[in-house]
C-alpha cells in the first residue's frame, strides 16, 4: 500500500503532505528544518549534461598526470590508480584500497550509473536495471571523494614544491573541473523526481 | 502535543528513496526501490556506539605512529599527523598547516565527541534542543569525509617521490590506522538515526 502524496521528514519522521512548489523553491520541515525537498527546473536534463561533462573529464583526469615532478633531470607522474597501486606494492594494501575506492571507483560509479540511468530517463525509455542502479548510486554518494582528494593534491605539491619542481598536469586541471561539475549536478539533480519517474513506469501490479 | 510521525501511525519512510508507505510485515522490501525497510535503523544506538569504540582505539595509533616515512641521503624521517603539520607551519605554509591541522586531527576528535554527545543523549531519551541536536548531526555527516585528506596526501607522496637512492617516501603504519578512523566514523554517523533524537516527544523545539 502505497501514500504517494505523503512524506516523511528522513530527519525526525514528521509526516507532511507534499505540496507542489513554484520552480527553485524548496520545502523545509517545520520541527527540525532539514530541507525535505526543492524543485529544481529541467533537473533530469541539466543534471545529464553536466554528467557529459563529468565524464569527459573523468577520462582526462585519469589518463593524464594529475602532477609530474622533477628532481636532477629524473621525471615522475602519477596517474590515481597508480598512486593506488604503488602503495599496495609497499604493502599498504588497506590505504591503497581505501584510495582505489574513494578516489576512483567510487566517482567512475557515481559518473557512469548516474549517466546510465538518466540518458535512458531522458529518451522516455526505463529498462528494468534502472531502479537498483538508483539506489547504488544514492548509497554509495558519501564515499565519492574527489573534492577531498584534490585538496590533498594541492597539500602534497606545497611539501613537494621545497625538494623538487612540481608541475600541475593537465590531470589536475580536469579534476578541477569535475568537482565543479559534480556539485553542481548533485544540487541540480532532484531524486525524488527521478524516484517518481520510476515508480510511474515501474512494470508493478497495481495497488 | 504529539506530531504526526510516520513511525505513530504505523507508516514507514524508505531510507534510500524516501517513500512512505504502509508495510504489510515486520521486515519487508521497499515497492518502489526495493530497499529493506525499518521504521528506525536497526540498533542504531548500539552499532553507532560499538563503531565510535573501534574508531576511538584507532584514533590513538593513527596520531602516534608515522604517517609517512621519508628515506634520503640525508637519512630517513618518521613524520605523523602533528609533525606533518608542524612542518608545514615552519616552513610558511601556515594556511595549509592550518587546514591539515583542522581536517586530520580537530574533525576526527570533534566527530567522535559530538556523535557520543548524540548517542548518549538520545539513549537518555533527552528532550532538549532536538533542533540543534540534529543540525549537529548535519554538520557532522558533511565535514567526516574531509579528514581523508591526510590519506590522499601520503599516497601522492608515494606515487612521485620514488627516486631510488636520492630520496623515497613510503606510507607509514600511521596511514593504515588513520584511515581505518575516518571509514569508522563514517560508518559510525550512518549507522545513528536523527530520528531517534525526536521520538521522545512530539511537540516543539523546547
Ligand atoms: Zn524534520
Ligand atoms: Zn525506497
Amino acid at each position: 500500500m502505497k501514500h504517494s502524496n505523503l512524506i516523511a521528514c528522513h530527519e525526525c519522521d514528521l509526516l507532511q503532505r507534499e505540496v507542489a512548489l513554484p520552480p527553485g523553491g524548496k520545502a523545509i520541515c517545520p520541527r527540525c528544518q532539514t530541507t525535505l525537498y526543492t524543485h529544481s527546473i529541467d533537473s533530469i536534463d541539466r543534471a545529464l549534461a553536466l554528467m557529459l561533462g563529468a565524464a569527459l573529464l573523468f577520462v582526462i583526469g585519469n589518463v593524464f598526470p594529475v602532477v609530474s615532478m622533477e628532481i636532477q633531470g629524473q621525471r615522475t607522474e602519477a596517474l590515481v590508480w597508480q598512486g593506488a597501486w604503488r602503495l599496495h606494492q609497499e604493502g599498504e594494501t588497506l590505504v591503497g584500497v581505501t584510495v582505489f575506492l574513494t578516489a576512483f571507483l567510487f566517482p567512475l560509479l557515481q559518473i557512469a550509473g548516474l549517466l546510465a540511468i538518466l540518458l535512458p530517463l531522458r529518451l522516455g525509455l526505463t529498462p528494468r536495471y534502472l531502479v537498483p542502479a538508483f539506489r547504488l548510486v544514492e548509497q554509495s554518494k558519501p564515499w565519492s571523494m574527489v573534492e577531498v582528494f584534490m585538496l590533498g593534491v594541492l597539500v602534497s605539491l606545497v611539501k613537494l614544491a621545497h625538494m623538487a619542481t612540481v608541475v600541475p598536469g593537465v590531470g589536475m586541471w580536469a579534476f578541477f573541473g569535475l568537482i565543479v561539475l559534480l556539485a553542481w549536478a548533485s544540487s541540480t539533480l532532484n531524486p525524488h523526481e527521478v524516484w517518481a519517474r520510476l515508480e510511474v513506469s515501474a512494470p508493478e501490479p497495481a495497488a | 502535543m504529539n506530531a504526526p510521525t510516520a513511525a505513530r501511525l504505523g507508516l514507514v519512510a524508505c531510507q534510500v528513496c524516501e517513500l512512505v508507505s504502509r508495510p504489510p510485515a515486520a521486515a519487508c522490501a521497499c515497492p518502489r526501490c526495493g530497499a529493506r525497510l525499518h521504521s528506525r535503523k536497526p540498533d542504531s544506538i548500539a552499532r553507532t556506539w560499538a563503531l565510535l569504540l573501534a574508531a576511538a582505539i584507532l584514533y590513538v595509533p593513527a596520531n602516534l605512529e608515522p604517517v609517512m616515512i621519508t628515506r634520503s641521503i640525508f637519512g630517513t624521517q618518521r613524520d605523523t599527523i602533528l609533525s606533518g603539520v608542524a612542518y608545514l607551519w615552519h616552513s610558511g605554509s601556515w594556511p595549509l598547516a592550518v587546514l591539515v591541522f583542522v581536517a586530520s586531527v580537530l574533525v576526527p576528535l570533534l566527530k567522535l565527541l559530538a556523535l557520543s554527545y548524540l548517542a548518549a543523549s538520545t539513549q537518555r531519551r533527552s528532550r532538549v534542543r532536538q533542533r540543534q541536536k540534529t543540525r549537529l548531526y548535519r554538520l557532522l555527516e558533511f565535514i567526516g569525509r574531509w579528514s581523508m585528506l591526510d590519506v590522499f596526501v601520503v599516497m601522492v607522496l608515494v606515487a612521485l617521490v620514488k627516486m631510488g637512492a636520492l630520496a623515497n617516501i613510503q606510507a607509514g603504519p600511521g596511514a593504515m590506522w588513520f584511515g581505518g578512523v575516518v571509514v569508522l566514523t563514517m560508518f559510525a554517523s550512518m549507522s545513528f538515526d536523527p530520528r531517534l533524537i525526536w521520538d521522545p516527544s512530539g511537540g516543539a523545539d523546547g
